[in-house]
Formats: C-alpha cells, sequence, structure tokens
C-alpha cells in the first residue's frame, strides 16, 4: 500500500499539492505514481516566471519506461523548481513528498485549492486503479 | 511468388472460428466514409518478373553517363568490399529491429557508427540516423526550438547558401509547427553569407543559425565568426555539412570558441551509391547537454548483471512509440541499412583514407576548373576557398549547353539558373576522385565543341 499523507492535497492524476505558509503551493507526485512508473532517469522541470494553467501539463517525469506529464493543480506563476532533480531524479522514488518535490505555484485563485481531492478521496481513485 | 503464409483456406476457417463472416467485416467499426479506398493512378499489381524488368528498363534510360554534378550526392568509389559485407544476411534489414537487444550485432554496428560521426564531426553524441540531409536539418532546427527553452521566438536564420532543397523540406515539415525561416543574403562577390545581415538581427530573439559548410556552391564560409556571433546573441548553432569534408576541415565541434550546438547532414558520400536519388541517410550529432531533445534512435554501451559489456537502445522514452504525440519527433527508425555500409566504408578507408579521399576530389575539383575557365565564356563566379565543388558562369544559355552536354555522354553539373537567377547563366560542377584526369581533358573539349 502507498503512503497517502493525509494534509495533502490531490489530482486524480497523481500529483499532490501542499499550500505552504508563504501561499505558495509545492507540487510533486505521489508514492503510488512514482512506484508504478519505476526508477526515474530524468524529471524536465518548468521555468521559473512561467504562468500556467490549472491542469495544464508543466513538469515531465520520465523512466526508463515511460515520460508522463505532470500537470498543475492550480494555475499561477513557478516561483520556485526543485533543481537538485537534475542531478538526482531518485529523489521523487525515494522522498516523493519530501525531497522529491517538483515545482512550486504561487496560486492565482486560491479557491482551486478547494476542488483537490482530499487523502479520502484520493486513495479511492488508486485503489480504483489496481483493479 | 506470394509471401503471405495464409492460404484462402487457412483464412476462411480463422474466420468460422472466430465466427466473422469476412474480413472487410471485422472493419465494421470503422465509419465507411473514412476507409481508404482503391487509389487513383496506381496501377494494377505487376509479378516480380515484370517489376525487374520494368526497373531494368527505366535504369538503362540513364545511361552511363561522365558525371560532373555534386549538389548534394556524390559520385564516390565504393570499394567492392562494404556492399558485399552490408549484403550478409546477419546485417541485412533496413530497420533498427524490434527485439533490439536480442540483435547485439547489430547494435554494436550502430553504437560505432555513432562514436565514428561523433569524432568526425567533433561533438559528443550521435543518434543512430535519420532519413536523408534534408529531413535531419528540419528535425535540427524543431530540436533547437526545444532546446533552447529561453527563446520564444522559434525564428532560425537560414543563409541562402544552404542547399535550397533542404531549406524546402525544412519549411515544409518546420513551419507547420510555427517555425520561422528568415533567409540570409549571400555577398555577390564572395559567395559567401553576408555579414552585415546577421547584425540586423542582433540582440533579437533567435532561436538558431544555420551554417552550412561548404555552402552549396563549394565555397567555404566563415564559420568561426558566424558561430561566435550566433552565440553572442544567444542563438543556438546549427551546422549542415558534408562529412567527407571533414575529414580535412575542422569539424563544427571546434568552430568558434565554443563549437556549434546541433550537427547534421547526408550520410550518401560515405559507401552510400547515387542510386538515381535514394535511399541515402541523414546524420545528426550534438552536445551531451542537448541529447534528451535529439530525434531518433541511441543506442548504448551498458554492462548486464553479471558485469558483461552490451549494447542497448537509450533514451526510448522520449520516441514517438511511447510517448506518443509527446514524443521529441516522429521519428522511430533509422536507416540501419546505409548506416551498416557507412559504417564499413568509414572502418575501411580509415582516417588517412577518408582524408586521401577529401584531397583528391579537392585537387580533381581544382583540374576541372582551370581546364574549363581556360575556355572563352566560361568564368569562375566566385573564387574563395572551397572543398570540391565550384560555381562557373557561361556567356550562353546553361539549360541547352547541358543538353548538347548530355547528347555527348556528359551530366555537366547542376544549373543553378533557377533558384539562383541573380547568378545569370550559372553552373555547379563537380569532380570526385572518381573522375581521371582523362575524364576532365573530355569534359574541357567537349564543351569548347559545345560553345563554339
Amino acid at each position: 500500500m502507498s503512503s497517502i499523507p493525509a494534509d495533502l492535497k490531490y489530482l486524480e492524476s497523481h500529483e499532490w499539492a501542499r499550500l505552504e505558509s508563504d501561499g505558495t503551493v509545492t507540487v510533486g507526485i505521489s508514492d503510488h505514481a512514482q512506484s508504478a512508473l519505476g526508477d526515474l532517469v530524468f524529471v524536465e522541470v518548468p521555468e521559473i516566471g512561467k504562468t500556467v494553467e490549472k491542469g495544464a501539463a508543466t513538469a515531465v517525469v520520465e523512466s526508463v519506461k515511460a515520460a508522463s506529464d505532470v500537470y498543475s493543480p492550480v494555475s499561477g506563476e513557478i516561483v520556485a523548481v526543485n533543481e537538485a532533480l537534475s542531478g538526482s531524479p531518485e529523489l521523487v522514488n525515494q522522498d516523493p513528498y519530501g525531497q522529491g518535490w517538483l515545482f512550486k505555484v504561487k496560486p492565482s485563485d486560491t479557491a482551486e485549492l478547494g476542488q483537490l481531492l482530499d487523502a479520502g478521496a484520493y486513495e479511492k481513485v488508486v485503489e480504483k486503479e489496481a483493479h | 511468388m506470394p509471401f503471405i503464409p495464409h492460404t484462402e483456406t487457412d483464412v476462411a476457417e480463422m474466420l468460422r472460428t472466430i465466427g466473422v463472416p469476412s474480413i472487410d467485416a471485422l472493419f465494421d467499426e470503422i465509419p465507411a466514409a473514412l476507409r481508404t479506398r482503391a487509389l487513383d493512378g496506381i496501377p494494377e499489381a505487376m509479378s516480380e518478373m515484370e517489376v525487374a524488368r520494368l526497373m531494368q528498363e527505366r535504369a538503362d534510360q540513364d545511361g552511363r553517363p561522365l558525371n560532373f554534378i555534386g549538389a548534394g550526392a556524390y559520385e564516390h568509389h565504393i570499394p567492392a568490399a562494404v556492399w558485399a559485407i552490408v549484403t550478409r544476411g546477419e546485417f541485412y534489414s533496413a530497420y533498427t529491429p524490434y527485439q533490439a537487444e536480442a540483435s547485439q550485432g547489430t547494435l554494436q554496428l550502430l553504437y560505432e557508427y555513432q562514436t565514428m560521426m561523433a569524432s568526425l564531426t567533433g561533438m559528443q553524441v550521435s543518434n543512430a540516423s535519420l532519413y536523408d540531409g534534408a529531413s535531419a536539418l528540419a528535425e535540427a532546427c524543431l530540436m533547437a526550438v526545444r532546446a533552447h527553452r529561453r527563446s520564444k521566438s522559434a525564428r532560425i536564420l537560414v543563409p541562402a547558401t544552404v542547399n535550397p532543397t533542404y531549406l524546402k523540406v525544412a519549411r515544409t515539415i518546420a513551419e507547420g509547427q510555427n517555425l520561422k525561416f528568415d533567409i540570409l543574403p549571400y555577398e555577390q562577390r564572395e559567395g559567401t553569407t553576408q555579414r552585415s545581415s546577421l547584425e540586423a538581427y542582433a540582440g533579437q530573439d533567435i532561436t538558431a543559425v544555420v551554417i552550412q559548410q561548404p555552402n552549396f556552391f563549394g565555397l567555404l564560409e566563415d564559420v568561426d565568426a558566424i558561430t561566435d556571433w550566433a552565440h553572442a546573441n544567444n542563438a543556438l548553432v546549427i551546422a549542415v555539412v558534408n562529412p567527407l569534408s571533414l575529414a580535412i576541415l575542422k569539424p563544427p565541434g571546434e568552430w568558434g570558441t565554443k563549437g556549434v550546438d546541433i550537427v547534421v547532414g547526408d550520410g550518401q558520400p560515405l559507401g552510400v551509391p547515387l542510386s538515381s536519388g535514394g535511399p541515402y541517410f541523414g546524420f545528426m550529432t550534438t552536445r551531451m547537454e542537448h541529447v534528451r531533445q535529439m530525434p531518433g534512435r541511441i543506442i548504448g554501451r551498458t554492462v548486464d548483471l553479471d558485469g558483461k559489456p552490451g549494447f542497448t537502445l537509450t533514451l526510448q522514452a522520449r520516441e514517438q512509440h511511447i510517448r506518443r504525440s509527446k514524443a521529441t519527433s516522429n521519428i522511430c527508425t533509422n536507416q540501419g541499412l546505409l548506416v551498416t555500409a557507412a559504417t564499413i566504408y568509414m572502418s575501411l578507408l580509415g582516417a588517412e583514407g577518408l582524408e586521401q579521399v577529401a584531397a583528391a576530389c579537392q585537387q580533381q575539383t581544382n583540374k576541372l576548373v582551370d581546364a574549363l575557365t581556360k575556355l572563352r565564356g566560361v568564368k569562375l563566379a566566385f573564387d574563395g576557398p572551397r572543398f570540391h565543388e565550384a560555381v562557373l558562369q557561361l556567356d550562353r544559355n546553361v539549360g541547352e549547353v547541358l543538353e548538347q552536354l548530355a547528347r555527348a555522354g556528359i551530366v555537366g553539373g547542376f544549373d543553378l539558373s533557377q533558384q539562383y537567377p541573380e547568378l545569370g547563366q550559372a553552373l555547379l560542377v563537380c569532380a570526385t576522385e572518381t573522375r581521371t584526369d582523362g575524364d576532365i581533358e573530355r569534359y574541357a573539349k567537349t564543351l569548347a565543341e559545345v560553345m563554339q
């Protein structure tokens, strides 16, 4: 069973989002997603300053068998990206909710956060996929 | 002889087993309007014997003319061993194998090809080839747009001295993806890219600058200065080169202070016969920092669980069969057979042999130019340094002269008057190592008669 922290919000496409105290939203992929992809070999992060829409393909995670888009859970401006991933993409596999974060968005509409799944709803998504 | 293994009885039995009346019924879910009907203008099927005869007759129409045309495809001597080895059963396939890792020999050959191309062009990494030089340029432009993330313009500067066919193909493939091509004029006296035209773009958002060396007129561009200008103006540099010329010219990896970013070209001069225009193969090399944006297959060397070396298709996740519409390109294969020929050609000749071929081409072209420009009404258009091709200007209609030469069994060169009307009656001529002094004498003598 993969880990699904209760304090995070999720997308059906397996991204997680965390509202930070400075008002930004940190985004990564879930433990389930990293385990389904297998060993990551490359992560393409967006450019800082880029404006993204909710649901827009914003980053790419590449494993030996697939390359998948990562969608932004909220609209806004990219204010930080995890530079450590360019040399160590395996951080996403090792610590998907911590050191393996992908990018931070300064949301233009915080109400969008309310439309995301909570841990319980996301767990159902994962369970449904397993069947 | 049919190569379809199922007899009609087999097919009928299979249909009966799955309970379907006909093969057509299997496609029922595709709306009739979307189905391909019989194609217009396609003749009835012919037998192998009939096709062989037809092709022989067509080949005979070419005759065996004495060839002085280059313009992107070159007649070189190919040692008999090259195609004797290529056509061995172990190598004889047009494609990278579907179960790639089960074909270690093929992968090793491609790995060696990549190593040779990277070293010849002075770059860090090569792919396993593309379709031809023209589409390789298009792919390089698309790649530059992906690789240069800070540039938003998708604007590519292309000198008018780049092979006009390559430019046409690049436009066809890339303009639909919103790339813009701006043409840089050439100096009317020198025949090389006008530097002042570049200055007009200083400080603007330019994605990449293309440089062809030698250029379409056979002339050497000031590649160091253009490369440095492009980098100083935050543009990437795409080099288009004749691989054979790199045996004697500076490799693009060493142009300017930093070297270029992407190198492409047509591999035909390396052991591939002219064959009425193809198939040839394109090559592409780049710096390691851009490798994930490079289209096409890449073979890597690795070790297995027991530490034994082996070869593998690497970075496949960015390719079409996995990444679908978001792949780096729609190229999902390579020109396996022709790359095999090129690899064997290069390994038989070695660095020294390639250099000798390039030098011999250069020498014979110089002799050709000397012999032809002695004639009244023939002059050299540009006298700068060049590699194995030159532009001549005639005081009469080039098309008519070429026709008369053809009647005497000589293909006299490429008529530039269509694509470069400003050059007047201009002819691009080429002599490779296959043109003897006697051949050159015959051309000069025949041209003198024609021009009388």
